[in-house]
């Protein structure tokens, strides 16, 4: 039996970035607040420190800050005709575990989403006819718009001290920044980063085939940084150990380096780890939460009465959490009904190797050091032609040249292993650069999450079972955008050049992007949506989820900067709106 | 990985045998951290998992994958056998972290690894499958013994799955040794392998240093410092203390 506890006014499920946030909004709100966090406490002393975090194998291949599947995995299939089989290792994306989230071991490549993004299905339609849209294509509006969250992105953007250069303020285009972002208030709180030898040489091929280049907005600061909160941070000094490591500089901005100085001191804040919320609880009506369930290391069952349930979790956690719970109707695709599960999206990306003449030393680099090209995103280019939707950026990242992952490989028909081998890596480490495409994916009829019927997690709950493969407009779409990256690569006068296409299945393994999302889609209509416009569950309005499982499909960008945005958006219609008087916030 | 507990030891000993006694007492004697993924040093040369064949058997597949020559030492003479050794006799080698629930059922190449054998036990029947192949095929010889032309010719088999194995995969098996080994040439030489920072020095990469933004807007230039590892310009092993 599950032991009861006092009641709290608000439980967050995760303690990461959008638990962060949001404790810290609703405690200013004078509520008490709980996160509940099945995975460790860290902070940057002692844990993270630089004498130890650098270390390759441990994290970036054992995978350290990570979720374990022993406790929580997912099944997997490419189409419903198949048997899912559980997910036994790590692979195509690493969802984190632990205090501060994913926004421990991200690289810090922030970006906002295209204003048409917000409005994919009717933007889509008004240009180019409805039958443009591929008939088991199930894109939709977010039902938020890019002037609505366009304080949020810059609350988000101050909070965590982003280094950029501004391509579009108030509408006005600035020289050296990405001419096709939506319209900011202002620029960013901090200069660009210092760039690479390589992004230097992009820059120049980008210009010269006719394209416009500018420096990626950096969650890496350029300079030491104090935010709104009060909280400071340090200049990043290029270690080149950002993706899958923790930051020991103060220069990554995550929970620990942003909020949680001011947020842990609070008493009413308080937090659990190392605990596991396996239910949202709900009365005898189905329309109302009533707290949560979790289970600690001991095995011992909690049960959590709240008045209001924030989730929290991982995308495809929060979405597991909804269905274990009930909450929302299960997406079925035979009927195409209901809607727990439903619009999973991934992103599909794919890369073209430079070897160069000269020494690009790609072990000095930041997580966000790149330069890119932001033509063929979103609807930034005429997809009439081209008979498909989406698109994606270039860019030349140097994020490191860690030896193990890290390395941009050998040139086309060198020998796997081997003395050849082992002579192609000691000409080209040194020289050689890789672009990157990251696309955007669609969603589908045919690609949704629901329960396993066979296989069960350590807490004896059916896994999540996900049903995904790609659709041949995002190869297509992919195919037209490595291209594009390949006639830059060229441009870059290499010795050679190896292009990556993303052809085939989609496969669970190796590493692709931890960029995954939907199932609990937002929306105007509760017939296409788990949450309204506010992130609050249509069913049951004391219940809201954040992060990208949100995302009714999944654009050309990677996604934290709209995940911050969207938090603070919901945030303050919690303070402004539902606190004052709770229920629904939308009228279905 | 969290402090070594008394599960972990028993499990421990199940795989590793008599090897794993002497960490015990180890641990006991005030090491605490035991895992091999855990940053400590390690007594090169006191093998935890691998049998005396076993030795020879890897030794002679890394310096067929990384071989010696004028560039420099090759996965052997960089420590990689006792590097995966270490490897298989902690909590990678159990798959400790992996989910090993049933039913088991063989699946698409895209559902990724469906094989109810942990690491470790993929080595032990992986290397007997194809030391059991040589000697049917090359006149009772095991895979060490192999001159070096054979050795490349049947560890191409595996790699392409052309060679049938008793037990495993061959595909997956020179899979997981192919991965093992570029890891233990790259990784830092507190695990065991990379010794001398063989693997760093072959390709110029100056090990986990801390701050490059003096150095970064020098194009094309160097970087001349030397090479460090996270426990220092030794880089490797000492004794346990």
């Amino acid at each position: 039996m599950a032991t009861r506890l006092k009641s709290v006014d608000a439980v967050l499920v995760g303690f990461g970035w959008t638990a962060s946030i949001l404790a810290q909004e609703l405690t200013d709100a004078g509520l008490q607040v709980l996160a509940i966090e099945r995975g460790k406490f860290r902070d940057t002393v002692p844990d993270f420190a630089t004498t130890h975090i650098q270390d390759e194998l441990k994290y970036a291949v054992r995978n350290g800050l990570f979720e374990e599947p022993a406790r929580e995995t997912l099944t997997f299939r490419n189409s419903t005709d198949q048997t899912a089989l559980p997910m036994r290792h790590l692979g195509s994306f690493r969802p984190a575990a632990g205090v501060g989230g994913a926004g421990i071991h991200w690289n810090g490549q922030n970006w906002r989403f295209l204003p048409t993004d917000f409005k994919a299905r009717t933007h889509i339609e008004q240009r180019y006819g409805r039958k443009f849209i591929p008939e088991d294509m199930t894109i939709q509006d977010w039902g938020v718009s890019y002037d609505d969250l366009e304080p949020y992105y810059d609350q988000w953007e101050y909070l965590c001290g982003i280094s950029g250069q501004a391509g579009n303020v108030q509408g006005r285009i600035q020289p050296g920044g990405n001419p096709f972002e939506g319209p900011r208030a202002r620029g960013y709180p901090l200069p660009p980063l210092k760039r690479s030898y390589a992004t230097v040489l992009f820059d120049e091929a980008a210009k010269q085939v006719g394209f416009k280049p500018f420096p990626c907005a950096a969650a890496n600061t350029s300079q030491p940084y104090k935010n709104p909160y009060g909280v400071q941070m340090g200049q990043c000094t290029y270690c080149g150990y950002c993706e899958w490591f923790a930051c020991g500089n103060y220069s990554k901005s995550s929970p620990q380096t942003t909020i949680l100085p001011v947020l842990l001191p609070k008493d009413n804040f308080s937090y659990r780890t190392n605990c596991e919320v396996t239910r949202v609880n709900l009365d005898s009506t189905g329309k109302r939460a009533t707290g949560v369930t979790y289970v600690d290391v001991q095995g011992r069952e909690f049960e959590q009465p709240a008045e209001l349930v924030i989730l929290c979790a991982y995308a495809q956690h929060n979405v597991h959490l909804l269905l274990l719970s009930g909450i929302g109707r299960p997406y079925d695709p035979k009927t195409n009904e209901g809607v727990t599960g439903r619009n999973y999206a991934y992103q599909i990306t794919s890369s073209v190797n430079v070897f160069l003449n000269e020494n690009m030393n790609p072990f000095m680099g930041a997580g966000a050091l790149g330069q890119a090209v932001d033509e063929f995103n979103g609807d930034n280019f005429d997809h009439g032609p081209q008979g498909f939707v989406g698109g994606g950026y270039i860019a030349l990242w140097t994020t490191g040249g860690r030896p193990i992952l890290q390395q941009h490989g050998v040139p086309e028909g060198t020998p796997k292993w081997g003395a050849g081998w082992k002579k192609a890596m000691h000409e080209n480490y040194l020289k050689s650069a890789s672009l990157a495409t990251h696309g955007s994916v669609m969603s589908y009829r045919d690609s949704y999450l629901d329960l396993d019927p066979t296989y069960r997690d350590a807490y004896g709950n059916p896994l999540l079972r996900l049903t995904f493969d790609f659709h041949d407009n995002e190869r297509k779409m992919s195919k037209f955008v490595t291209d594009k990256a390949a006639l830059i690569a060229k441009a870059m006068k290499p010795r050679s050049i190896k292009v990556n296409y993303r052809e085939g299945h989609y496969s669970i393994l190796p590493y692709e992007t931890t960029h995954n999302t939907g199932g609990a889609a937002m929306g105007n209509d509760p017939k296409t949506s788990v949450v309204n416009r506010y992130l609050q569950c249509w069913d049951v309005s004391n219940v809201f989820v954040m992060g990208a499982s949100v995302f009714p499909q999944n654009p050309g960008y990677n996604p934290t900067g709209t995940v911050g945005a969207l938090t603070y958006w919901a945030a303050d219609a919690l303070r402004t709106k539902y606190l004052k008087n709770p229920g629904p916030l939308v009228q279905a | 990985m969290s402090k070594i507990t008394r599960r972990d030891m028993l499990r421990t000993t199940a795989v590793a045998g008599s090897a794993a006694i002497v960490s015990w007492f180890g641990a006991r004697a005030g090491i605490t951290e035991a895992d091999p993924l855990d940053p400590r040093p390690v007594a090169s040369g006191t093998f935890s998992y691998f049998t005396v064949p076993e030795i020879a058997f890897i030794d002679a597949a890394v310096s067929r994958l990384i071989p010696a020559d004028e560039l420099g030492p090759g996965a052997k003479e960089a420590g990689v056998t006792f590097f995966i050794d270490q490897q298989l006799a902690g909590s990678f080698g159990r798959a400790e972290t992996w989910y090993m629930q049933g039913p088991w059922k063989e699946g698409t190449p895209q559902q990724g690894y469906q094989l109810k054998l942990t690491p470790a036990q993929l080595y032990r029947v992986g290397i007997q499958g194809t030391d059991e192949y040589c000697r049917r095929t090359f006149n009772a010889k095991p895979f060490a013994e192999l001159g070096a032309a054979d050795q490349e010719k049947i560890l191409h088999g595996l790699e392409k799955g052309e060679i049938e194995l008793a037990g495993a995969p061959a595909k997956e098996f020179f899979d997981l040794l192919w991965q093992n080994t570029g890891e233990g040439f790259f990784a830092d030489p507190m695990y065991g392998g990379n010794r001398d920072f063989a693997g760093w020095k072959l390709v110029g990469f100056p090990g986990p240093r801390y701050n490059y933004v003096n150095e970064i807007e020098q194009y094309g230039k160097p970087y001349t410092l030397p090479t460090v590892g996270l426990m220092g310009r030794n880089g490797s092993v000492v004794g346990r203390g």
